[in-house]
């Protein structure tokens, strides 16, 4: 079934005279229960098109649909309300709350939606435990090293059941042995708790645990590669050959 | 060039500057109208003819003025420090460009200095204006003539203030260079990242701490307030007392901030539905943070918003009961006293035929007047009139007068001058006396013996017993304030003529203007004057016919020239010091928010309403604002029972008024604060900078 719908969307920066265009007329759709992982060099536009997706940035022209709602007509609290309960976000640095504790950071996402109280704490618990973070909630953000951090964001992002999980760098300032971990996790949220997973990376590694890879450059969708029934290996060197075709200095991961 | 670039940083971060700016300008011009308005308080003192306070005033203020400045220039120093750290970055920056330590603190030095003169002249205008409807408000305060108090700009004020300000900013300037001169470029790069360490006190050790100081309080309160033993003792013995109370409470409250900053989260916590609703528990944890690092700053707000709480309320009572007290005490307007006796020879005359005797009638002045005498029978003593509880009351009140005669009034005399003050008549059997008494240490001590019937004798002959069982309401003598002691009313038939000892003439006069009264003045102390001289010509100099002479116009005066002096210097310091709690609240507050942009950056992408966001700085602001004033008001209720222990002139009934008085201005300018910060807080997180 689909689930995300992206129509010929535009993004232009700066005046007339300079103008910059960071997204150029792209399409594409996301099927739900996919994984799906965006490459692209710097500047390539990539972040700008989770932005205009997460609704935090607006499209200059173009329509984005999540189930069938063309989300780039919300406006103010309608927005808010999307956001809050349709997706869930996951950021390079954290974006975690350094004054509370990593249960209380959780159990945010749900207060906020004005979830019953009676409720969070089992929905806590329950995440946590799918994260494997059950014995790190009574700490603070101070206290975790990066990846335990970002599964603790990977936990608020989750808890609130969202249509979509939009990830930005997640393993961006991870460690090797932190982002194999998170990406794990990543792959169980997908294939056993069935959610949609849509993730910007530059990183082949990180790309690679994807069920499906969109390339771009320049703003444009340059291509396209799925995993099909291949093993994470040749499903890397696969992207390895694109990325080199890219132009060959997105990443030398590996 | 280094110029340049401080001319544009200052215009580039006015934001940042206009929290500053508008401190300084407060420090300013608070300064300059202390000192002018105080000045001018001075010199309307000189006009009531009261010289000999005015040395003890210049004093008083010049102290004043330097603790004033001394609080100020703490929050100068608490306003530029945290200036500084908003800068870090910009610091790192010119460092890592390669620019020495020395050529950043001559741009500090720079900035200090423009912001420093800008303020200046701004206070200083802003100072001159506002003397003026300060000089307006204390004058419509008092009911007395405060025609002396009018615009002025001082001259020596302005240096004043310019001088010690320029102290100030030079020590400021001192600082900041220290500081830079300290800074390590690792530190500076990094401050924007470096996430603060929260650790969760102990609750047991919290709640044990908190019902410690609570009950240290609860007695402070009690002794200052309940316990009149409080009094006991030598003027040593009661100040050290009175310090032990003053340091208790201090260390109290401090350790009362200390474990609710504590405790607070900890009880927010427990209570789980409201806890996880909403963004309450963002609310309480970003509180918390914020408590726990201002422990000692809120300790010093709660006790100034103390002293501001009492010294307004005080000062509003103060001034009340004056003006009450001027028009209840000073029913009439001339009271001549005139001694009748030398030693213990009777002279029996009267003051009015003396005067006739030299043509002088000072009768003429008056619409209505009265004469009376003062009896004094030597055996009756204030000893005297305690009876068989004399031994045991004069050990409890060792500092009263036991030996002093009490005078003793006819009481035909007394109707007769009751008549002229528009008061009751008093009536009695001849066997019969009546205590006279409105001085309420003293009724104390009174009530005690007339409650046992302790009869007198007067004159050695006639015995009589107390017609009432307490003290009446009255007095003889014109007074600005309930200070009678005690006069004996006793039937006339009991009187000895041979032991009159004063004639007291008091009179209203006919004049019933302002002006008419100030001319009927003149002429009656004229014609004492010439009363004075011929009876010093005529008479044996050696007797000496000594007497006092006061009137309305002189005791309404001389109090306005002390108590409106106090009643000023109380609502000034009232007013200092609730601004620079408001200030130093505000500054906190601003300077948390901007550290706390990327946590409302958060909430705003995890989807949290802008409405419950700003909901949340409301709470956390209102309650930050609201601890430090609720122990500061609790404080001061016992404070203020403490106040009228010791000022007899505060009565309890008098101060709802005062309080109200208090509590809108409390709420005017420290609410004021609040909004204002409340405000400029949402404008920071909200980006519009």
């Amino acid at each position: 079934m689909e689930l995300l719908r992206i129509e010929n969307i535009e993004k232009y920066y700066g005046s007339k005279s300079s103008l910059t265009k960071a997204i150029d007329g792209i399409s594409l759709t996301v099927q739900e229960g996919e994984f799906v992982a965006i490459m692209g060099a710097s500047g390539s536009g990539k972040t700008t098109l989770l932005n205009c997706i997460s609704t935090i940035d607006r499209v200059t022209s173009g329509h984005i649909y999540l189930e069938g709602s063309d989300i780039t007509e919300l406006k103010g609290k309608a927005l808010n309300r999307f956001r809050r309960e349709k997706l869930g976000f996951i950021f390079q640095d954290f974006n975690l709350l350094d004054t509370m504790t990593a249960y209380e950071n959780i159990a945010l996402a749900l207060s906020i939606q004005k979830a019953p109280a009676s409720s969070i704490d089992s929905a806590v618990k329950t995440v946590a435990r799918q994260l494997d973070i059950e014995d790190i909630l009574k700490k603070y953000p101070y206290q975790m090293s990066g990846g335990q951090k970002q599964r603790v964001a990977s936990a608020r992002a989750i808890i609130t059941n969202p249509r979509l999980v939009l990830a930005d760098e997640p393993t961006g300032a991870l460690d090797s042995k932190s982002s194999k971990m998170l990406l794990e996790r990543f792959n169980y949220l997908n294939k056993d708790l069935k959610a949609t997973i849509m993730m910007v990376t530059h990183d082949s590694f990180t790309a690679s645990y994807a069920s499906r890879i969109l390339f771009i450059k320049d703003g444009k969708l340059f291509h396209e590669i799925s995993r099909g029934e291949a093993t994470r290996k040749q499903f890397f060197d696969k992207i390895i050959d694109v990325v080199t075709m890219l132009g060959g200095d997105v990443s030398d991961a590996l | 060039m280094l110029f340049k670039l401080s001319l544009s940083n200052l215009r580039k971060s006015l934001k940042d500057y206009a929290i500053y700016f508008f401190t300084l300008i407060i420090g300013v011009s608070v300064f300059y109208v202390f000192n002018s308005v105080g000045a001018q308080a001075t010199f309307m003192a000189v006009l009531s003819s009261q010289a000999d306070i005015i040395v003890l005033l210049d004093e008083l203020i010049a102290g004043l003025s330097i603790f004033v400045a001394g609080v100020l220039g703490l929050l100068i120093a608490y306003a530029s420090r945290f200036l500084m750290k908003r800068r870090n970055k910009e610091f790192a920056l010119y460092m890592l460009l390669g620019m020495s330590k020395g050529k950043i603190s001559f741009i500090l030095l720079m900035e200090t200095l423009m912001i420093g003169a800008g303020s200046l002249v701004c206070g200083l205008l802003i100072g001159i204006g506002l003397s003026q409807f300060m000089s307006a408000l204390v004058a419509s305060l008092f009911e007395a003539d405060m025609s002396a108090l009018h615009f002025m700009v001082s001259g020596k004020s302005i240096a004043k203030t310019i001088l010690y300000f320029s102290v100030m900013y030079l020590v400021v300037m001192a600082f900041n260079t220290l500081n830079i001169n300290k800074l390590k470029l690792i530190d500076l790069i990094q401050s924007g990242h470096r996430s603060e360490k929260l650790r969760m006190k102990n609750p047991w050790v919290c709640s044990i701490i908190f019902i410690v100081s609570a009950a240290a309080l609860a007695v402070c309160y009690h002794k200052v307030a309940f316990d009149s033993t409080f009094f006991t003792g030598g003027a040593g013995v009661i100040e050290s007392r009175f310090l032990l109370v003053v340091a208790t409470g201090c260390v109290a409250t401090f350790l009362i901030f200390l474990s609710v900053s504590g405790l607070l989260l900890r009880v927010a916590m427990s209570i789980k539905s409201r806890y996880f609703r909403s963004l309450n528990s963002f609310t309480f944890r970003q509180l918390s943070s914020k408590v726990t690092t201002m422990v000692f700053s809120m300790t010093v707000i709660c006790l100034m918003l103390f002293v501001t709480i009492s010294a307004l309320a005080a000062s509003f009572s103060l001034r009340s009961s004056m003006n009450a007290n001027i028009v209840e005490l000073c029913p009439a307007d001339v009271e001549i006293c005139y001694n009748l006796r030398k030693g213990d020879e009777p002279m029996k005359s009267d003051l009015i035929e003396d005067m006739k005797k030299y043509g002088l009638n000072i009768t003429e002045n008056f619409s209505d007047y009265a004469s009376l005498h003062y009896y004094i029978d030597d055996a009756l003593t204030m000893r005297s009139t305690m009876g068989e509880f004399e031994e045991e009351l004069s050990q409890q009140f060792r500092f009263l007068m036991w030996d002093s005669r009490e005078p003793i009034v006819t009481l035909s005399d007394y109707n007769r001058l009751m008549d002229l003050y528009g008061r009751k008549h008093l009536e009695m059997n001849d066997d019969e006396y009546i205590m006279l008494c409105n001085f309420s240490n003293m009724k104390g001590v009174r009530d005690f013996a007339l409650k046992q019937g302790v009869n007198i004798t007067v004159f050695g002959k006639t015995t009589l017993k107390p017609k009432y069982d307490e003290c009446q309401d009255g007095f003889i003598e014109l007074s600005s304030q309930p200070l009678n002691s005690g006069i004996i009313v006793i039937p006339d038939n009991a009187a000895d003529p041979d032991r009159m000892e004063r004639n007291f003439v008091i009179g209203k006069y006919k004049a019933v203007t302002r002006d008419g009264k100030h001319e009927t003045d003149a002429k009656v102390k004229e014609q004492f004057d010439l009363f004075t001289k011929f009876q010093n010509e005529s008479m044996n100099p050696a007797i000496e016919r000594l007497y006092s002479y006061n009137t309305k116009t002189d005791i309404a005066d001389s109090t306005v020239g002390l108590t409106a002096i106090i009643t000023f210097l109380g609502l000034y310091i009232g007013m200092v010091f609730l601004i620079s709690c408001g200030a130093i609240l505000a500054l906190k507050e601003l300077s948390d928010s901007t550290d706390s942009i990327p946590r409302y950056e958060i909430l705003r992408k995890i989807g949290a309403e802008e409405k419950d966001i700003s909901r949340s700085l409301f709470a956390q602001t209102g309650i930050f604002f609201l601890l430090p004033l609720i122990l500061g008001a609790i404080h001061s209720v016992f404070g203020l029972k403490f106040a009228m222990n010791v000022f007899e002139v505060l009565g309890m009934d008098k101060l709802a008024g005062p309080i109200t008085a208090t509590a809108i201005i409390i709420v005017l300018v420290y609410g004021g604060y609040f909004l204002i910060t409340y405000f400029s807080d949402r404008a920071i997180i909200r980006g519009q900078r």
